[in-house]
């Protein structure tokens, strides 16, 4: 199988170095306590904070590509959704509206949502639809931290059978979660987060 | 008509004014005694000594002692646009945002007013370039402060919303240009408001001393149009370059939110 994501000596001043291997259409479950690096493991690779090393994307390295560029093929989903205008569906590019009423439908949202103001909907509800925001683009590579934190079982359920249909379809997912059934679940490598290292589990 | 001057005896009247407030002061148990006598005399030292200084200038006529009480002038402002914000940079950071901001600003619309308006002769006469260039910098000075304050002050906030963006493949120039929007607003209101109000809730400053200095009234409102649009030139120019340079400080090369460079 190919290899879709690659890291070495990846490391900034608060956590790592880290080395990675994550092969296309599997998934990489990572726990660990809070505080203990996990989110700046992901944030690292997305290239939002500060850092050293490398990391590869189908063969082609992080400096070649323009950071907008790469941070829309490595697509970092937040624990705390992030929202910039009043209504949801002002956060969806134009005319997606069909796609992202059959998404968040999948995940069990009722479709009246996508016309509320962002500001009455549940944490639940906004973490599904921010990640619908960036299963919508198809990112070869999704860094998810926590999507399934804020939700009720049947909720995660939904999410995770998502989820595994988009790995069948070759999307490589590395999860963050505080869930060890479900880095059991759905990871093919497990890893656990001690002070901002990477254990293999 | 010639200007009325005044002679210390009419000021030592006036200054019997402050007397009546110090008493109110000590009469109401207001505290505030001691804060009159200095702020007055502070008041009174700083008048007098810019008067001089100015005299000295006007005598020396000499533009790069013009252009260097300028400086002077903007470097102070400088430091109030750095010190304003409640949110700052770990380095000089604000201090730079502000004497470019503030000194482009004042540069530019001063000498246009100078070089196309006013045209005194040399241009750089300091009778006009320093007191126009006052009257300016005390006016983009307000509006850099509101400006860099505001974008500071919700860049932290809105992390969330930014690095969402981010994430999704936006520019930092998309993903920040809300929150720029809101900061040049911030600058522009009150200049927007002086324009509104001038002439009905207030008699602009320039104007009431035009014309107690003996102009005809319609000569001194046509001086005083003419600065409100300088001032509101200055304000637009200060307030996009603070929010731009803000926005500029907190990227990298690799279109990262930079909080950390912030205290």
């Amino acid at each position: 199988m190919a290899t879709a994501l690659l890291v070495q000596g990846l490391r900034s001043e608060f956590a790592g170095p880290f080395e990675l291997k994550l092969d296309t259409g599997t998934c990489a479950a990572i726990t660990g306590a809070s505080g203990s690096g996990k989110s700046l493991f992901l944030r690292m690779i997305a290239d939002l904070d500060p850092n050293q090393g490398k990391v590869w994307l189908n063969g082609t390295e992080r400096g070649a590509v323009a950071a907008p560029q790469w941070r829309s093929h490595a697509t970092y989903v937040a624990a705390e959704s992030g929202w910039w205008a009043d209504r949801v569906i002002e956060h969806f590019t134009a005319n997606s509206r069909s796609e992202v009423a059959a998404l968040a439908g999948r995940l069990g949202l009722r479709v009246d949502l996508l016309d509320a103001p962002v500001a009455q909907l549940s944490t639940g509800e906004k973490q599904r639809l921010a990640l619908v925001r960036a299963l919508l683009r198809s990112p070869p590579v999704l860094l998810l931290d926590e999507p399934t934190g804020p939700l009720d079982e049947e909720s995660v359920v939904r999410v995770e059978a998502l989820l595994r249909e988009r790995m069948a379809t070759g999307t490589t997912i590395l999860l963050v979660t505080h869930d060890p059934n479900q880095a059991e679940r759905l990871g093919h490598q497990r890893y656990r987060m001690v002070a901002g290292q990477l254990e293999t589990l | 008509m010639n200007p009325i001057l005044l002679t210390p005896l009419d000021i030592s009247i006036a200054a019997s004014l402050i007397i009546l407030d110090a008493a109110l002061s000590i009469f109401l148990k207001l505290r505030l005694h001691r804060q009159i006598a200095i702020a007055a005399a502070r008041m009174v030292l700083q008048l007098v000594a810019i008067g001089y200084v100015l005299r000295f200038i006007f005598t020396l006529n000499n533009p790069a002692a013009t252009l260097l009480l300028v400086l002077v002038m903007v470097l102070v402002a400088a430091r109030e646009v750095a010190a304003r914000p409640e949110r700052r940079f770990k380095d000089y950071s604000n201090l730079a945002i502000g004497f470019v901001s503030v000194g482009f600003a004042t540069f530019v619309t001063s000498i246009l007013a100078l070089t196309t308006a006013i045209r005194p002769q040399p241009w750089f006469d300091p009778h006009y370039a320093i007191p126009l260039a006052g009257i300016i910098l005390g006016n983009v000075l307000n509006s850099a402060s509101l400006s860099l304050d505001s974008f500071l002050g919700s860049v932290r906030r809105e992390r969330a919303a930014i690095e969402a963006r981010l994430s999704l493949g936006e520019t930092y120039r998309e993903a920040i240009a809300p929150l720029v929007r809101d900061a040049i607003r911030r600058g522009l209101l009150p200049i927007i408001n002086q324009m509104s109000a001038a002439g009905i809730v207030t008699l602009p400053g320039i104007m009431t001393g035009q014309i107690l200095a003996g102009l005809d009234p319609l000569e001194a409102v046509k001086y005083q149009i003419l600065l409100m649009f300088l001032l509101s030139g200055g304000s637009g120019l200060s307030a996009l370059a603070a929010s731009y340079l803000a926005a500029w400080r907190l990227t990298d090369e690799r279109q990262r939110l930079r909080l950390d460079r912030l205290q």
